[in-house]
């Protein structure tokens, strides 16, 4: 058989229509139940795709928050702390509701405020955030049985600061459980991808939620630092870097305030030679290219065994080959953008502290778009663990591969970092991923798979990744204080 | 023939005969010993099944539109084995199927013709007789098909009878229950009986994944047919379920792209059974193309093996020409 000139199967453009969303030329902040004018200044948020901008948007001021906080001390005083439990769980099951039936437009905006793909938002961010909120929904009534001991109670107003990678997802993870064990918010969405939290405010009037329960107020790290140090808040909860953390830590020492914070990670995605290596590969590629790799608990340390570390980066360069890098919309994209130019900036720099540094730089042949922010896949080889690129959360699609000998080597190796968010493990061996997980100072450890997220399973991390668990039956205990508290 | 057979021996062979089931280097040694050979299949990288079903979930959710959708169903109809495995298959039937298989479309004849007609090897002469110089292809199935339970010999007879007949393919299936019992020597040593009996004509083998189940088994099976020198490995024979399954069609697919790595031999691959739409069959090419690349996209390298895809094809072809959709009174019954 001879073989022919063969035609490369080329996919067509398979854009998801923008026209489902309705974006108005500007926004106010939420608050008591009412779309207000924001008395600060506002700014412009853009489609990092295509920096198109999108909208401008209200930057909350002090008074605003002070607003904000009052209506949800009212709220909570009022109506939702005192509401029976099964009426809670009523409006939460609403909220999920509608958030399912409005989710073609949710992925929509996502992927446009974000720079994600739409195969994403559509397919993870929005399903799973409808997950939370269906999964609270069940436990409002049920806080007695959460092994908290008798009659748990709420703490009262909770501040919210959420960051710019999953912005209605880490949204579903803040509001779901406050609301769900009787607490009112106020919540700061990230400066750069405010949309979908204005939308869900759309979804709180639809849903019939009482005002003030949920009062969300954009802006920058002002608004933020304004919320979280406001006097009257009860709760701090915030996800984002490790520095803001640190400065929200100390805002809070000494107060009543109860604080979780979920912040960077530095994950090691370990490989051992008896992993299933296809799978693996796929693991290391959704460990680190998910969402551009703008995630806290990404596999961004890849630890393969020597032994076969030429055959797992010839695997690995030729799959990430196939990733399909453009238009955020484009139903078959595996690669959007990368959120805003600081971010961008910041990929660059800390990509080209590796080259400086020693190690090889690998990136596929790849045609980006001409305006946008955009980074090719990126994978760096000979990386050592005292690298910057070994040691600094990226943030970005940027991969640093170091290899181990040992079990004991990769676990080693795997915890010698000042993060401690999450960890994968590859192996076909079920006593090695049972002994190794145990051995991970990870929040989050996974075997055969990476960044599966559930509402039943609690996630958060140790040392600089912060501490408190998000998700799960540990999630409520953190809006919640015993009767001997 | 019984237990152990002369491969083990092979310096009782005659050289040329040697030279034609050796595995290619750097496997030429994998098959010398029943211990050996285990040791090497039960070495290959083991198949995580909940992670193949997860890439193939995501490659599912590919948007193939307009013009890439118009390429891939005529790539689709051009990689048919229109296929007829019925007792009831008569020689008007196979008549039939040969005049639609020249011409899948008798109101477009810009409609790409199918690559093979797959018949019982006591057909394959009526088929050739009615495929002419159209050059489209005869494939046989053989090999006591579908379920191979018979004596080698009757099994080779089977083969050369229908090469006789005028197949230029064969369809063969391997010894599933010498390979659940673990004597893959046995099933390797049958191929390759097979791969010499064909002479000329094509070998595609088939591992009848539905029997073998897990996605290890199938990556182990895919190796032994390639390194026993089959030409193309097959998932299923249509006549079990499931059959083609989209992670089964992964790892073979998998397998074909590791075995080119590493012998610079090419195989093809025919998922066959089960895949009856338009929309199954796009969803095998975007695999082959994210798995193992163009290479594999022709009809020398990619078979579908079915008998109702083709009018699911037909129809959505009208229906991209046309802009509206027909129904079955459009397309031909064969």
């Amino acid at each position: 058989m001879t073989s022919s000139t063969r035609a490369p199967f080329e996919y067509a453009p398979a854009p998801e229509s923008r026209s489902i969303v309705d974006i108005a030329p500007s926004y106010g902040l939420f608050i008591d139940g009412e779309f207000v004018d924001g008395t600060g200044d506002s700014f412009k948020s853009v489609n990092p795709a295509s920096e198109e901008v999108l909208t401008e948007i209200s930057s909350g001021s002090d008074a605003d928050v002070d607003r904000a906080v009052a209506a949800a001390r009212r709220a909570f005083t009022r109506v939702w702390g005192p509401m029976r439990p099964a009426d809670r769980s009523k409006y939460l099951f609403r909220i999920a509701r509608l958030l399912q039936e409005r989710s073609r437009e949710f992925a929509v905006l996502e992927s446009l405020d974000n720079g994600k793909p739409i195969r994403e938002s559509r397919d993870v961010d929005v399903p799973l955030a409808a997950a939370h909120f269906f999964y609270h929904a069940g436990w409002a009534d049920k806080l007695d049985h959460a092994g908290l001991g008798p009659g748990p109670r709420p703490l009262g107003v909770a501040a919210q600061v959420i960051p710019w990678n999953f912005p209605l997802l880490m949204l579903a993870w803040k509001v779901a459980p406050a609301l769900a064990t009787g607490n009112t918010v106020v919540l700061k969405p990230a400066e750069t991808t405010p949309l979908t939290a204005l939308l869900f405010a759309e979804v709180c009037r639809q849903a019939d939620l009482p005002p003030g329960v949920v009062n969300i107020v954009t802006g920058a790290g002002d608004t933020g630092r304004a919320v979280v140090e406001h006097d009257d808040v009860d709760k701090v909860a915030f996800t984002g870097s490790t520095e803001v953390g640190k400065q929200i830590a100390r805002a809070v020492a000494g107060t009543r305030k109860k604080l979780t914070l979920e912040l960077g990670g530095k994950a090691a995605n370990i490989v051992f030679d008896d992993a299933p290596i296809d799978q693996a590969v796929e693991g290391i590629v959704q460990g680190i290219f998910f969402n551009q790799g703008h995630v806290c608990c990404a596999g961004s340390r890849l630890l393969v065994q020597e032994s076969i570390h030429d055959e797992v980066i010839a695997s690995l360069q030729r799959r990430i080959g196939t990733l399909r890098v453009g238009d955020p919309l484009d139903k078959n994209t595996d690669i959007g953008a990368i959120n805003s130019a600081e971010q961008l900036a910041r990929i660059r720099e800390l990509s080209d502290y590796g080259e400086a540094e020693g190690a090889t730089r690998w990136q596929p042949a790849c045609d980006l778009p001409d305006r946008g922010f955009w980074f090719p896949p990126t994978v760096f080889t000979g990386v050592s663990p005292a690298h910057r690129i070994a040691r600094d959360e990226v943030f970005g699609p940027v991969l640093s591969v170091l290899t181990f000998r040992t079990p004991d080597e990769a676990v080693a190796k795997a915890n010698n970092t000042t993060y401690g968010l999450s960890a994968g493990i590859w192996s076909e061996k079920g006593s090695r991923i049972l002994k190794i997980a145990n051995q991970l100072r990870a929040g989050v450890v996974w075997a055969n798979t990476f960044n599966k997220f559930d509402p039943t399973s609690p996630f958060g991390g140790y040392k600089q990744s912060g501490y408190g668990r998000e998700g799960g039956r540990h999630g409520l205990a953190a809006y919640l204080k015993g009767n001997d508290a | 023939m019984g237990g152990m057979t002369h491969l083990l021996d092979p310096d009782a062979l005659p050289d040329d005969a040697r030279a034609l089931m050796a595995p290619l280097p750097p496997y030429d040694d994998v098959a010398r010993s029943d211990s050996a050979f285990r040791a090497f299949l039960h070495g290959l990288p083991g198949v995580d099944q909940v992670g193949a079903e997860a890439r193939v979930g995501v490659l599912g959710t590919r948007s193939i539109k307009t013009t890439s959708k118009a390429w891939a169903i005529d790539t689709a109809i051009s990689m048919v084995d229109l296929t007829t495995l019925e007792g009831a298959d008569t020689p008007g039937k196979v008549r039939s199927l040969a005049a639609k298989a020249r011409r899948p479309d008798p109101g477009d004849p810009g409609c790409p013709q199918v690559a093979a007609v797959c018949v019982y090897g006591d057909l394959a002469g009526v088929a050739r007789e009615a495929l002419g110089d159209s050059g489209i292809h005869v494939a046989a199935v053989a090999t006591a098909f579908p379920s191979g339970r018979a004596s080698r010999a009757v099994k080779i007879a089977d083969v050369e009878d229908a090469v006789a007949n005028g197949a230029d393919e064969i369809d063969m299936v391997i010894d599933r229950g010498a390979f659940l019992a673990g004597r893959y020597l046995d099933v390797y040593e049958e191929i390759v009986a097979v791969k010499e009996a064909c002479g000329s004509a094509h070998l595609k083998v088939i591992l009848e994944t539905g029997e073998l189940v897990t996605l290890d088994n199938v990556r182990r099976a895919s190796w032994i047919a390639m390194l026993a020198g089959g030409d193309f490995i097959k998932t299923s024979t249509g006549k079990v379920n499931p059959a083609a399954t989209l992670p089964v069609s992964l790892v073979m697919l998998e397998a074909v792209r590791d075995f080119r790595a590493a012998t610079g031999r090419q195989i093809g691959f025919k998922p066959a059974g089960g895949i009856r739409t338009t929309k199954d069959a796009i969803k095998h090419l975007v695999l082959i193309n994210e798995t193992v690349g163009a290479d594999w996209l022709d009809p020398d390298w990619f078979r579908f093996g079915a008998s109702s895809l083709l009018n699911d094809l037909l129809l959505q072809r009208q229906k991209l020409r046309t802009g509206h959709y027909s129904g079955p009174d459009y397309v031909t019954v064969d």
